[in-house]
């Protein structure tokens, strides 16, 4: 690990001014992530500023949503009374990450920041577009079998680890920034980055700003939502493929619904176009079917993950259909 | 840095990298917390920060100024054990015992999420208002604490006989 300087922030204001007056600056909230990186010299800022003591509240907003405060601890956020009853696809995402002991550490802007898992990543001995721009990519004819299925380019297969930001995803979640330039919120949607040229850019923060809030809007069918992570070991492990689904069935029909995919891509991935296909259609296991493969049409597996697109086809149709029969949560 | 570790206080000058795990060992000779892995995938390094269970080997010590720390250290000793321990002795929960004081630190914080309610993946009712620690949700909550040895089963049932049933050992 390079040497460091290391400043505790009090306030949002304070630590982007903290981080402004630096060079090779990131904001440090449970570590869980970054000082594993830094450890290993993947990434080497110069200053840390410490955020874990911004406020960690989460409060209801005016029009019946959520704010998360970006200091809140995986575990307060998953134990929440409300988050439990109204979006349960949430507390189960956080609660089927990591170990007990690491949500206890991590805090919900640091899970949005966390990198990727991929073997190459870590591996300083192989090539990686993401750790060294321009190196080349030593996973597209490697290992591959925990890599992209979609939203891959040349450049980079890696997939986001996250749980968490995949319920986030489904419940069109909107991020608040808080930066040099003033405050800002963006889609949860429009956060995270596909790889294209540039897999070293995960998301659409500009340098220095700083996650602040994460906010649920009101969603009334998140209460029937829920999320489901296949792994190669029942718990503490990253996702092969994971879902969270909400569903709202009205006369046998689906009247709405949302869905997104983990494990699958360098993003959490919204099934928009399973979406679209089931908006409206019956709810039963043929139509939850066709959704899967409009959404899977577009899957371009590397030589070892194609089941993934087979997983994924077959997670789709099953947390839908138990949706549909009303074992929400 | 100031820091408060099983009671005591301590003031001591610190490299900003060097990690809670570390400080522990190598500055207080608080060599009872171990270091397996060094990455966070085995929880051999387990400590109670307020109470609370964290991999000390991922938390740089600054981080944890003036925040109580409790130790394997600081829960029980040879004249008097603490109750997990007695039972870890009781129902061969060790063989080599490394990971021994990180699944007793890791049991207690979990003894202390599940009384307040936290939910864990294998729970089935989300909005339940208590937690049952059965088998099967002990074993989900435990699986940040590695045995090479292979003593889970023997894990489970000390943390059953001291947290679960009437008749604690």
């Amino acid at each position: 690990m390079i040497e460091f300087g290391y400043a505790r922030a009090g306030s949002a204001d304070e630590a982007v001014r903290l981080a402004a007056g630096q060079g090779a600056a990131r904001y440090l909230g449970g570590g869980t992530n970054l000082v594993d990186l830094m450890r290993e010299e993947i990434e080497a800022p110069g200053f840390l500023v410490d955020v874990t003591a911004l406020p960690r509240e989460i409060c209801e907003t005016p029009d019946g949503g959520l704010l998360i405060g970006a200091a809140v601890k995986n575990t307060a956020l998953a134990e929440h009374r409300l988050v439990r009853e109204r979006y349960p696809a949430l507390s189960r995402a956080i609660l089927s990450g990591a170990s007990g002991q690491i949500r206890n550490m991590a805090s919900v802007g640091g899970n949005l920041m966390q990198r990727t898992r991929c073997f190459y990543f870590y591996d300083d001995a192989a090539r990686c577009n993401k750790r060294s721009p321009g190196a080349g990519c030593d996973a597209i004819d490697g290992f591959n079998r925990i890599h992209a299925v979609f939203g891959a380019s040349p450049a980079c297969v890696a997939t986001h680890p996250s749980d968490m930001c995949v319920a986030l995803a489904a419940l069109d979640a909107v991020v608040h920034i808080e930066g040099a330039g003033g405050k800002r919120t963006v889609p949860f949607e429009k956060f995270h980055r596909l790889p294209g040229g540039r897999p070293q850019v995960e998301t659409t923060l500009s340098p220095g700003e700083l996650i602040t809030a994460v906010e649920l809007p009101p969603l009334t069918l998140a209460a029937q939502s829920t999320y489901r992570k296949v792994r190669d070991r029942a718990s503490y492990a990253f996702a092969l493929v994971s879902i969270a689904a909400a569903l709202e069935v009205r006369d046998g029909k689906v009247h709405d619904l949302r869905l997104a995919l983990g494990g699958v891509a360098h993003k959490p991935w919204r099934a928009w176009k399973a979406e679209e296909a089931l908006r409206g259609a019956p709810a039963a296991e043929a139509g939850f079917l066709a959704a899967a493969e409009a959404e899977l049409a577009d899957a371009a597996p590397l030589r070892d993950n194609a089941f993934k697109v087979e997983l994924a086809r077959r997670l789709i149709v099953t947390t839908l259909s138990g949706l549909a029969q009303g074992d929400a949560a | 840095m100031h820091f408060i570790v099983n009671g005591l206080q301590h003031d001591l000058l610190l490299d900003t990298r060097m990690s809670l795990l570390d400080m522990l060992r190598e500055r207080l000779a608080l060599t009872g917390t171990k270091k397996g892995c060094n990455q966070g995938a085995c929880g051999a390094c387990t400590v109670l920060v307020e109470g609370e269970r964290i991999n000390a080997c991922l938390a740089l010590a600054v981080q944890y100024e003036n925040r109580p720390i409790t130790t394997i250290e600081g829960l029980g000793d040879a004249e008097e054990l603490h109750a997990l321990q007695r039972a870890f002795i009781a129902h061969d929960g060790f063989q080599c015992g490394y990971c021994t004081p990180g699944q007793i630190c890791s049991a207690i914080g979990m003894a202390r999420e599940a009384a307040r309610g936290v939910p864990s993946a294998v729970t089935t009712d989300l909005v339940m208002e208590e937690v049952e620690l059965s088998h099967d949700e002990l074993r989900e909550r435990m699986s940040g604490n590695l045995c090479r040895c292979g003593a889970h089963n023997g894990i489970v049932e000390a943390i059953q006989a001291t947290f679960v049933r009437e008749d604690a050992a």
